[in-house]
């Protein structure tokens, strides 16, 4: 198999088997989280709880409760940054616009490429101190497993790869390409069943906490 | 073939200046990224070189190579020492001299064994070889049989080199590119559809003056002429830089010259000469004249995903695979959740209530 093979395949069936586990793996999930249900609530409801849900999947992102983040300081700054960096380089690319378009039919205007290669490298840049961080740090190194060392990779290789093919780094931009796409298919593979759900799930997690606090007349 | 004068001689005898000659060597040289310092001795190594026996063979090809060749820039210096080198031997141009050809072909051979550059353009019919077959004697035959005397075989045009159009799916001919049949010669691949003909020539100067194969890259091609990306190259990169792209080929994106990526150019993943060659005597060049690259000179190009689909899209239907994803996890995501609900309430039953008596009979 040459560079050119390894693309075409990263493409189109590669990408294929990619979506269909990473879409079956999250409804499975969802389906399972769902069907759990909760214990009924017995008590007299003192307020609504599915608009105080929604209050809160917004209120819980923007808080900035400067006591109880105290010693949290960096991660909460450098997680903001890293996502920020993230989103911009996966929504706002043309080439990756390209391939949402393929998918839902519809566009989005882009951002010119210098940009992205600076969000590129700030989100890598806050990933490796993220890391350092990790490692270095007793608390977040005791509470760390494996799987967050693999999440961590998994996220960092599609940046790399992206940064590298845009830059003709080292490989030709078939391979460097390859690379990239089949970094993202990994991504898409390992996302149900890792802590990446967070990206779906804290949706949710959010809205019940809310709506929990609403029922119960919660003042927020 | 009897003719014994060198090529200088040669080119003399054409109206060849000189001078004429040093410019073409420079050219040359410099299309080579070689130092000028190379330049009197890429003179030398031609100007004493003695017309080196060509056979040229064609086989399931379309006859563009070899209208890119000779209907290049009309009398050029390259077509003359195309002219002087021995052509013995080349199945489309000969096509009108009969039996003679064959003749010539077989002479050509014996006469030179071992020495002889064997040009093919066009693929290799393997699957059935009825499909192509020149005086009776299938194209796979053929090549099997000039091969063994070839110094080295030049595969011209994407069709020889990685199997090119015959090539694509579904592949009826079933056919197969030079390389996969000729194991034992060194190969040069010089693909493109058609190559540029100042890289075909300049190839085969390459190799006259260095006697040698050239530096390749993974895909076999020289990495003088082979080496630069399109998209790196291309004049229209700003505009991919700045995010200005055409969305059609008649919006104002379009009558502006900005980036064609959108449009399916697949510059990026495509290396060849053609942003600074250009073709026509550099008039033009694909992108410049308003169509995105096809990425011809690349292994299977045909079937890279569509023409006029962006690179970075997808070559299969996402939204339908995702659809057979949402069905199927929806079928095992309820199974799942309803097998979970089920020993939820198993544990509900099987929990023992313990009293303030079970507690104190236990210490």
């Amino acid at each position: 198999m040459n560079e050119v093979d390894f693309l075409l395949w990263v493409r189109g069936p590669g990408l294929a088997i990619a979506t269909v586990i990473f879409v079956l793996g999250m409804i499975v999930k969802l389906f399972e989280i769902f069907m759990l249900g909760r214990k009924k609530n017995l008590a007299e409801l003192r307020g609504s709880g599915i608009k105080e849900g929604f209050r809160t999947i917004i209120t819980r992102s923007g808080h900035v409760d400067t006591y109880s983040t105290r010693n949290t300081r960096f991660t909460h700054i450098a997680g903001w940054v890293f996502h920020i960096g993230l989103f911009t380089t996966i929504f706002l690319l043309t080439p990756h616009i390209e391939v949402f378009k393929s998918i839902i039919g519809f566009a989005w205007p882009a951002l010119p490429t210098p940009i992205i290669d600076l969000a590129t490298v700030i989100a890598m840049i806050t990933m490796l101190a993220m890391l350092f961080h990790r490692i270095t740090n007793p608390v977040l190194k005791y509470l760390s497993t494996g799987q967050d060392f693999v999440v961590w990779a998994l996220t960092f290789a599609p940046l790399l790869t992206g940064y590298m093919a845009y830059h003709h780094l080292f490989f030709s931009y078939t391979l460097l390409l390859g690379l990239h796409i089949l970094s993202v298919c990994l991504l898409l593979v390992f996302f149900p069943f890792t802590k990446l759900t967070h990206a779906v799930t804290l949706f949710f997690a959010r809205w019940y906490n809310g709506m929990m606090a609403g029922e119960k007349g919660v003042q927020q | 073939m009897a003719d014994d004068r060198t090529l200088a001689e040669m080119l003399r005898a054409k109206g060849i200046t000189r001078r004429g000659f040093l410019k073409f060597c420079a050219t040359t040289a410099s299309m080579m990224a070689l130092s000028p310092a190379m330049v009197p001795k890429i003179a030398a190594a031609l100007e004493s070189a003695r017309r080196p026996s060509v056979i040229w063979l064609s086989f399931q090809e379309c006859t563009g190579c070899t209208e890119s060749l000779t209907r290049s820039h009309a009398p050029s210096i390259e077509k003359l020492i195309f002219d002087v080198i021995s052509l013995d031997h080349h199945h489309t141009l000969m096509a009108a001299s009969g039996h003679a050809v064959d003749e010539a072909l077989n002479e050509a051979m014996e006469e030179n064994f071992g020495k002889y550059i064997l040009i093919v353009d066009g693929s290799i019919p393997v699957g059935n070889p009825a499909y192509s077959t020149v005086s009776g004697i299938s194209n796979l035959d053929m090549l099997e049989h000039a091969a063994k005397g070839a110094a080295a075989v030049v595969s011209v045009g994407t069709c020889a080199a990685y199997g090119g159009l015959p090539y694509a799916s579904p592949n009826p001919t079933g056919a197969v590119s030079v390389s996969d049949i000729v194991k034992d010669k060194p190969i040069i691949n010089v693909p493109g559809c058609p190559p540029i003909p100042v890289v075909i020539t300049g190839v085969l100067a390459q190799f006259l003056t260095f006697g040698k194969v050239p530096e390749l890259d993974s895909l076999g091609r020289p990495k003088a002429f082979y080496g630069q990306n399109i998209h790196d190259r291309c004049y229209r990169r700003p505009f991919y830089e700045r995010g200005q792209f055409a969305e059609t080929f008649d919006d104002e994106g379009a009558k502006k010259g900005w980036c064609l990526f959108k449009l399916g150019c697949k510059g990026p993943v495509t290396y060849n000469a053609c942003a600074t060659t250009k073709w026509n005597e550099g008039t033009s060049w694909p992108v410049e004249s308003g169509h995105g690259c096809l990425g011809c000179s690349q292994p299977d190009f045909w079937d890279m995903g569509g023409f006029y689909r962006a690179l970075s899209m997808p070559t299969v239907n996402l939204a339908e695979k995702a659809g057979v994803g949402i069905a199927a996890g929806a079928a095992i995501g309820v199974a799942a959740g309803a097998l979970n609900r089920m020993k939820k309430a198993k544990a509900v039953k099987g929990h023992e209530t313990v009293t303030v008596d079970d507690l104190e009979k236990g210490e």
